[in-house]
């Protein structure tokens, strides 16, 4: 583990190095550089299996993350390789030419975050929402109650109760 | 839609194209495939027959309850328990089929996503009526954890109509058992009538269903 980590700090400008746990590093590193250096894990140090590819919104900072996780099935470690994306623009190089199923997965990330993989197989297909007409749904400045409550007829009388509140005036109602 | 024409585009199938066919006897026709799948007609209302024999084709329906093997959520993990030996539910004359054309009830198991939902309201259209909808879960009731869900719906009801609902959040298979005695109790009473009530109210659950379905690439009804 550390001799690839060194190893790809050296080549890759990886930066911000986190050990979750002693089989388990994520990595940062730039955009551009991003899918050479999953190509250089998937290649050369054998990280034969990706386990996904997911993205998070991070609204405050302007900016999508997208996370990589690799897994070498020989010597049982995993590796996450972390970039950031502009949000406004929100393109990213697409990577479906190493696994075929993150074409899947990117059909998935353009249809809830709107993030643009130019020349990925089916980008423009929907994957899960057939006809949506609305911005992408797990963006957070997406307001989910609001859009249910305008579209899906909530039966009226659903009320909710702080549990601790709750608990208390159901248990010791004298005090 | 330019995701619908994609798809056509890449899937044509040449078996529903219009076409002019030579019979053995010499003779042209011209046939349309289509008209052999799906149907344009609105559904009808069939009026219950005399009170005698409606009683005995209600007892009969009610004790053989055919169920599309149709899962929808979480729920429909409940079902191969249901039938297997611990709660049998060939006792009580419920079996499963393979295809709605076959079945007589349907059970909604759980939340319900827009995207299921097409395909639920083409099976329950799909099925010969007199047809009963069980829905199990609160998730059909009032939408469940999923209430504030953008993919999924909350009330079932206003979307096809619901003989009995089966509350919990998995109802344990004694409950479904529970919601097949009591529908059955509803069908020998005689108000199973789900089937009229949809040709009835047909207008008003098109427009509920086409509100949430965008992209209607469907026969308006189909059987």
């Amino acid at each position: 583990m550390e001799t690839i980590i060194n190893d790809i700090k050296a080549r890759f400008e990886v930066s911000d190095i986190t050990k979750q746990r002693d089989n388990f590093t994520i990595v940062t590193c730039k955009k551009e550089l991003a899918v050479a250096l999953v190509t250089h894990l998937k290649d050369v140090e054998k990280f034969s299996h990706l386990v996904l590819l997911s993205a998070v919104d991070w609204i405050e900072d302007n900016k999508f993350q997208i996370t990589y996780i690799l897994n070498n099935p020989d010597s049982r470690i995993d590796i996450g390789v972390r970039t950031f994306i502009d949000r406004e623009t929100a393109t990213m190089d697409s990577a479906h030419h190493l696994w075929e199923h993150v074409a899947t997965y990117q059909r998935e990330l353009h249809e809830m975050y709107g993030i643009n993989f130019p020349g990925s197989p089916r980008i423009n297909e929907s994957f899960i929402l057939e006809g949506w007409d609305d911005i992408p749904p797990m963006l957070r400045n997406f307001n989910t109650k609001q859009y249910s409550e305008d579209t899906f007829f909530p039966r009226p009388g659903r009320g909710s109760n702080d549990p601790a509140e709750y608990m208390k005036k159901k248990l010791y109602p004298n005090e | 839609m330019s995701n619908i024409d994609n798809i056509e585009n890449k899937f044509p199938n040449k078996d529903f194209e219009r076409r002019t066919v030579i019979g053995p006897d010499g003779v042209k026709f011209e046939i349309d495939p289509i008209d052999d799948y799906f149907s344009d007609a609105r559904p009808k209302v069939i009026a219950p027959k005399n009170k005698v024999i409606e009683k005995f084709l209600n007892w009969a329906r009610a004790e053989s309850l055919w169920v599309l093997g149709f899962g929808t959520g979480c729920g429909s993990i409940e079902i191969p328990p249901l039938m297997t030996p611990r709660f049998d539910a060939f006792r009580f004359g419920v079996q499963m089929r393979a295809t709605p054309r076959q079945s007589s009830v349907i059970i909604i198991s759980g939340y319900l996503a827009v995207k299921t939902l097409k395909r639920v309201i083409r099976s329950y259209e799909q099925m010969p009526s007199p047809k009963y909808v069980l829905a199990l879960g609160s998730c059909t009731i009032n939408g469940g954890m999923y209430w504030d869900s953008y993919n999924t719906i909350n009330r079932l009801d206003h979307y096809i109509p619901v003989d009995v609902y089966v509350a919990g959040c998995m109802p344990r298979p004694e409950a479904l058992l529970a919601g097949f005695e009591k529908l059955k109790k509803r069908i020998k009473a005689g108000n199973g009538e789900g089937a009229n009530e949809y040709a009835e109210k047909f207008d008003w659950y098109k427009g509920n269903q086409k509100k949430i379905i965008k992209d209607w690439n469907m026969p308006d009804y189909n059987w």
